[in-house]
């Protein structure tokens, strides 16, 4: 396991509380996140894994707290090409008309702005994504013709297409088969070994975040545990959890 | 055939159903393929009524019917986005009060009589000139907006939540697509008619999706089907008498059944 150099801090979480209803799925929650982390964030179902991802992408607003993306609070922060996005997903929907390469090049959308067209270098670096999910050859076949794993792995080269700092992932190996899952989390190590990319991993699989992670969050509403993966499998704290069977979704 | 560009009738109604068969596909993959087919059924509704406080006041009444048709797609969005009632229930009101609102005004007036019923089912014989200037301009102006903001609709159709992760303003391209929708919706009256108006938008685009090919070349495709329909239905019905409406809808059908037959193969 790579050791991450903590001085560089691009996401910040101070006390974020939020609710839906009455009751709070998110509570008091503090925590950095550094250049270079590899973060697996675990948890029950409900406990909030999801939650706190779409809080971190600005999709739901805090009821309290505030958070920083790269130090600038959320409500201004507009530089949202340095955050890439694998949202959950296990499958595209049937007959939707796009390609690989369409499927890619949306990635560069939000960065070119409006009013303005994709240029030659968005092409460049739409094709250059594909080449490093190793999925260049597949880019004029259509979406719904590939398998589970293959449209996970487009949908990485389209979080890489904007030349992001971070990437979040929301459950990213759900209905994909085992061996297809390793292969998977191999390019999720490379990205973050090769790219120095931060990744952000919502998870059920607690092994993956064990043998792949820098750090690991476990969330059950509020933040019981922040930091290296082996201190929380190790500590008494981790086993009271597996006895009470709460790791399982 | 050339003795068809002798009526000036037919030269309008070629001229303003070329505009309505292009900009319709354009907006309808986007409409299809959000599952909001049914909001044309409904701003097509609206229009009527928009069509009646425009005879009743005697005011053109293709102006009456885009204000009421694009004022209420602004509505239904707000309504959808408040999430006070469901996206759906949302449509269906506007659908049935806008229809309650244009019979009763139809019944104030004692009924419109051949006029109401061309806004009905489509009738090229009753477009006017001017009908053809605001249907030229509104249309290229639609057309415009399209590739405008093209990147941004195809983004928030195929994925609205990364779209809004990667700094797309979302609420905005909603608003946009629904106003257009309602623009087109309403220019197409003339020559569709109230009632076949969502055919006109829904059939060609689900034929071409058939083909599943890239988004460039299904608009592409759709486009073809909308064109060659609205022009063959035109000067079918102007041959063998035909209502224009229904023509145009009942050829667009039977390609979409072709295309289902190859699909099947």
């Amino acid at each position: 396991m790579q050791q991450v150099n903590h001085t560089h801090t691009i996401i910040e979480l101070n006390r974020v509380c939020f609710s839906f209803t009455s009751e709070e799925i998110i509570k008091d929650v503090s925590l950095k996140i550094h250049k270079g982390d590899y973060v697996g964030i675990v948890g029950p179902n409900g406990g909030g894994k999801t939650t706190l991802l779409k809080l971190m992408l600005g999709l739901l607003q805090p009821k309290a707290g505030n958070i920083k993306l790269f130090g600038v609070e959320i409500k201004d922060f507009k530089d949202w090409s340095k955050i890439g996005y694998v949202p959950q997903k296990n499958y595209v929907e049937m007959n939707f008309p796009v390609t690989v390469e369409e499927m890619v090049a949306m990635g560069r959308y939000g960065k070119r702005g409006l009013f303005h067209f994709s240029t030659k270098e968005d092409k460049e670096k739409t094709l250059q994504a594909l080449k490093q999910v190793d999925m260049l050859d597949y880019k004029d076949r259509q979406i719904n013709d590939l398998s589970g794993g293959q449209q996970q792995r487009v949908f990485i080269a389209r979080a890489l297409a904007s030349e992001p700092e971070v990437i979040f992932l929301d459950e990213p190996t759900v209905g994909v088969d085992v061996k297809t899952q390793k292969q998977f989390y191999a390019l999720l190590r490379k990205l973050n070994k090769d790219l120095d990319l931060t990744l952000v991993l919502v998870t059920h699989e607690l092994d993956v975040v064990a043998h792949e992670a820098t750090e690991l969050g476990y969330i059950n509403r509020t933040l019981e545990y922040y930091g290296e993966p082996n201190e929380f499998l190790k500590g008494a704290y981790f086993h009271e959890l597996i006895g009470k069977g709460g790791l399982h979704s | 055939m050339l003795e068809l560009f002798k009526y000036g009738f037919m030269i309008r109604g070629l001229e303003a159903g070329l505009i309505i068969a292009v900009i319709a596909p354009l907006i309808g993959i986007f409409l299809v393929l959000r599952r909001y087919s049914l909001i044309a059924d409904t701003l097509s509704h609206v229009s009527l009524a928009g069509v009646a406080i425009g005879l009743l006041l005697n005011i053109n009444p293709l102006i009456t019917a885009i204000v009421a048709s694009v004022l209420s797609s602004i509505a239904i969005e707000r309504l959808r986005i408040s999430k006070r009632i469901f996206g759906e229930s949302a449509l269906s009101i506007f659908l049935s009060g806008s229809l309650a609102v244009a019979i009763v005004l139809i019944s104030l007036a004692h009924g419109f009589g051949t006029d109401l019923f061309s806004y009905l089912f489509g009738s090229i014989t009753t477009v006017k000139q001017i009908d053809v200037y605001i249907i030229g301009i509104l249309g290229i102006l639609v057309i415009a907006a399209i590739i405008a903001f093209y990147k941004e609709l195809v983004y928030v159709t195929v994925d609205e939540e990364a779209a809004k992760v990667s700094g797309i303003p979302t609420s905005l391209i909603n608003i946009l697509l629904i106003v257009l929708s309602a623009f087109t919706v309403a220019l197409a009256i003339p020559i569709v008619g109230v009632l076949l108006i969502s055919a006109l938008i829904v059939i060609p685009v689900v034929t071409a999706l058939q083909l599943k090919r890239s988004f460039k070349k299904t608009i592409f495709i759709a486009e073809t089907i909308s064109i060659f329909s609205v022009i063959t239905g035109i000067v079918a019905s102007f041959y063998l008498n035909l209502s224009t409406g229904g023509t145009i809808v009942l050829i667009s059908i039977g390609i979409f059944l072709v295309s289902l037959f190859f699909n099947k193969k």
